[in-house]
């Protein structure tokens, strides 16, 4: 895990300073709202519906146990005993006040945290794959990039006044487990021929009001180049990017409008006056960042331990937990372990802070002290011995985190909504758990399979459902909650949007539909098929006939 | 407004010059890109300094080639929140290889003097009780940087960051 | 005849307010009432200097209707900042959500 310098520790105390002096002027009045709010926002701090909310910067999902345990303090401190994952591996605390922001703040940077950067129109947290560095299909570390890529965009003199905010995200191999292609720049680590490592770079993806799935801008970028061409991208995009209509100031719509051909010869024109200058990254930098993410001292495990085998057999919810929960780890003898945050009934991406403070103690003693955070609200211990699984998953029942749900049904992925954020049309999380106890028997959700439901209340999209097998979108409709269903969204490398069916559906009538389209979906699905598979096959057709079937 | 150059209000010598207004042979004036379009000859044939003031959406790329003829650059910010001018000053100081005063105006605020100082402008026109002292605060607050700009500050292999410490 | 109130934010700890008589309060019931556009405009102007003081941010007038006797906003999404989060507490929240 990368672990600050001097340097490092510098900034986000003096970052502290600078915010405790801004809020100070504020109270006092010597700043205005209209003058203090990007302020506030470049610190991740939003007015939402009932009170402040404070998103703290997880880069690139990697938690220490320390630092989780902090983030249970501030949630009992500070807050209502909570926090909520998002879906850029960030945190949010819902209930904070403005006059505690710079203590919170004090407390957060004692753990090599902050909430720079993590709103307004700047360059957000840059996110990745949650397997990095132990999946078995990897490339390279992504993380290694992610950590250059956060230093080179924090306090970014030219870029804290972007058109609009900017996201990136990497994946470290073929398999794009962090959504990659929805972000306005999206990069794949890949290798060359002659096996040096680079990068896939795409641009203009996005969600949102126009969603756009990003286009490949540079098929490989030599890593030495990594940050000189994102300068060029966002000087491109700061000089370009329309600043006059809100809706249309992501970079995804220059690069539409530009056409992809054209855009990538501005970029690549700008790149090519600065690609030999200060931005070349030397590899003994790229080495020092790459020793931080060293492995950790994994034992060598020529066989696994017998008794697994045994109790899986004897324990059908110890069988299932493993088989959905755990993923394969290329260290043998090792695991990666899903933690579900989305208990049925449960708040999706909520967590206590008993619960924080449980999976502390967790990580430390089964997973080297690491925790991860999904894109899809959910927690990774990423280094767990197969041999522990059992211990672990025995801890995890009783706190309600061992849910064997990881791609299923009720695995859903829900904003905030209108609950508590004052930019949403409708609420998300009570339809999100009305959808998971319809479909809570677990065999009846093993027999469907995987399954990506995704619910944003409006169309900021932070619920990701254009991305969803199936989508919903929260609208008013004369004071009323509608939700719009759209179908056949997926969120990996082979990314679609999602499809609109018809008509919006009533909060009475949502839940039938979801269940509606599951039947639909079982009738005609072919072996071995998962949803999205038969969605590909057979198009929205026999959906919408059985949605909106006259009876 | 109060004009802060080298950490103290200074009074500005520059005369703006209105489009319409005629151009007077002597003392140094700034005039709009489009004027230094029309009359380029014209306003580089005086003896006196020369400035020219660039809206946001005006790219220097377009008196670029002129540089060693000016003497002062305006870089407008109509609203804080428009970040071009950051962009078009590096481009000036990096790229072009501007030497001559580099102003911030336009809705120019305290909290944004130090990014705008390390993007290269050196003057600023901020509508402020006490300039000197907010812009003294405002340049001390950060003291790390990851990114190499043209601040004169000395440049460390990238990433790792030069401090003002050490500079 | 519609009756309105005004609401805000409170600037320092970002709470949902409502404006009562010369003061703010965290409850609806205490909100005054205005009946004509004219008290409307005159409980907006109100709020509107505490806001330049630095008490509020951003106060609005919102439509209130009796119900049951109880005065409540008409809008779906005033009903949810006054009362709190819809959402039932799970074993995963310490404490039940409240406005």
């Amino acid at each position: 895990m990368y672990r600050y310098d001097e340097f490092d520790q510098r900034l986000v105390d003096e970052r502290v300073a600078q915010f405790r002096d801004q809020v100070a002027r504020r109270l006092s009045g010597e700043l205005s709202e209209e003058e203090f709010r990007p302020l506030r926002l470049m610190n991740g701090l939003y007015l939402q519906l009932h009170s402040y909310m404070l998103r703290v910067a997880i880069p690139y999902g990697v938690l220490s146990a320390r630092q989780l345990r902090k983030l249970a303090r501030i949630a009992r401190v500070y807050d209502r005993g909570y926090g909520h994952f998002t879906t850029r591996q960030n945190i949010q605390f819902h209930w904070v006040r403005l006059a505690e922001l710079p203590d919170i703040l004090a407390e957060l940077a004692e753990v090599e945290m902050h909430a720079i950067q993590t709103s307004g129109n700047s360059l957000r947290n840059t996110t990745a794959d949650q397997y990095a560095g132990v999946a078995a299909d990897e490339i390279a570390d992504p993380r290694v990039y992610a950590e250059i890529i956060r230093q080179w965009s924090t306090l970014h003199p030219e870029f804290s006044f972007l058109p609009r905010k900017f996201k990136i995200a990497l994946t470290g191999g073929k398999r794009d487990r962090a959504a990659v292609k929805t972000h306005d720049v999206g990069l794949f680590v890949r290798k060359n021929a002659a096996g040096e490592i680079g990068f896939e770079v795409a641009v203009g993806g996005g969600q949102g009001r126009t969603p756009f799935i990003a286009k490949t801008v540079r098929r490989f970028l030599p890593e030495q180049h990594l940050v000189s061409y994102l300068e060029a991208i966002l000087r491109v995009y700061n000089g370009f990017g329309r600043r006059d209509n809100l809706f249309k100031a992501r970079i995804k719509i220059l690069v539409h409008e530009l056409g992809i051909e054209k855009f990538a010869a501005l970029v690549e024109a700008e790149w090519a006056a600065i690609k030999e200058g200060a931005l070349k990254l030397p590899e003994a930098e790229v080495a020092r960042i790459r020793a931080h993410f060293a492995r950790p001292a994994y034992e060598e495990i020529a066989t696994p331990p017998a008794g697994l085998e045994a109790k899986r057999r004897a324990d059908p919810a110890l069988a299932r937990w493993l088989r959905h929960n755990t993923a394969a780890h290329f260290k043998p003898g090792y695991a990666i372990a899903n933690i579900s945050l989305k208990a049925i009934g449960e708040v999706p991406g909520d967590i206590g802070a008993d619960q924080m403070e449980a999976l502390a103690d967790l990580a430390e003693r089964l997973s080297f002290g690491e925790i991860r955070v999904t894109h899809e609200q959910n927690l990774v211990l990423p280094h767990v011995k197969a041999g522990e699984l059992f211990a672990l998953w025995q801890a995890l029942v009783p706190l309600g985190l061992a849910t064997p749900n990881i791609g299923l049904a009720s695995d859903i992925i829900a904003c905030p909504g209108l609950d508590y954020c004052s930019l949403a049309n409708a609420r998300s999380i009570p339809v999100a758990q009305r959808i998971a106890e319809r479909l809570a028997d677990l065999e009846r959700q093993e027999t469907i399979g995987e399954l990506r439901i995704k619910i944003s209340g409006c169309i900021n999209a932070c619920g990701h459902h254009h991305v969803g097998h199936i989508g919903l979108l929260g609208v008013d409709k004369q004071g009323e909650e509608f939700y719009q269903m759209t179908l056949g969204g997926h969120a990996e490398e082979d990314a679609s949007l999602g499809v609109l069916v018809g008509p919006a559906f009533s909060s009475e009538g949502v839940v039938d539909a979801v269940e509606r389209v599951v039947e639909t979906y079982l009738d005609v699905r072919k072996p071995g098929e998962r949803f999205i598979d038969t969605y590909r096959r057979v198009g929205p057709q026999p959906f919408k006939d059985t949605l909106y079937a006259a009876h | 407004m109060p004009l802060i150059k080298e950490g103290a209000v200074t009074e500005d010598r520059w005369r703006h010059l209105a489009d319409a207004e005629p151009v007077p042979a002597e003392g140094p004036i700034v005039v709009s890109l489009e004027r230094w379009q029309r009359e380029e000859n014209a306003l580089l044939s005086r003896a006196a300094p020369l400035g020219v003031r660039l809206k946001a959406g005006q790219h220097p790329e377009a008196i670029a080639a002129h540089v060693r003829h000016l003497a002062l650059v305006a870089l407008e910010f109509p609203k804080f929140t428009d970040g071009r001018a950051y962009s078009y000053a590096r481009l000036l100081r990096e790229r072009y290889g501007y030497t001559g005063e580099l102003r911030a105006v336009g809705q120019v605020l305290r909290d944004q003097l130090l990014f705008m100082h390390r993007c290269g402008f050196d003057a600023y026109e901020i509508a402020c009780a006490d300039a000197a002292c907010a812009w003294r605060k405002a340049l001390a607050e950060i003291s790390v940087f990851y990114q190499p700009t043209a601040d004169g500050r000395p440049r460390r292999p990238f990433p790792r960051p030069a401090t003002a410490a050490e500079g | 005849m519609s009756l309105e109130i005004v609401t805000a934010n409170r600037l320092k700890d970002g709470r949902t307010v409502y404006l009562g008589e010369g003061s703010w309060s965290e409850s609806l019931e205490d909100a005054q009432v205005a009946g004509s556009a004219a008290a409307a405009q005159a409980l907006l102007a109100a709020a509107e200097r505490s806001a330049a003081a630095n008490e509020v941010v951003a106060p609005y007038l919102i439509e209130v209707i009796e119900e049951s006797g109880r005065l409540t906003p008409a809008r779906w999404r005033e009903r949810i900042r006054a009362e709190g989060p819809t959402v039932a507490a799970g074993s995963n929240q310490r404490t039940r959500e409240i406005a």
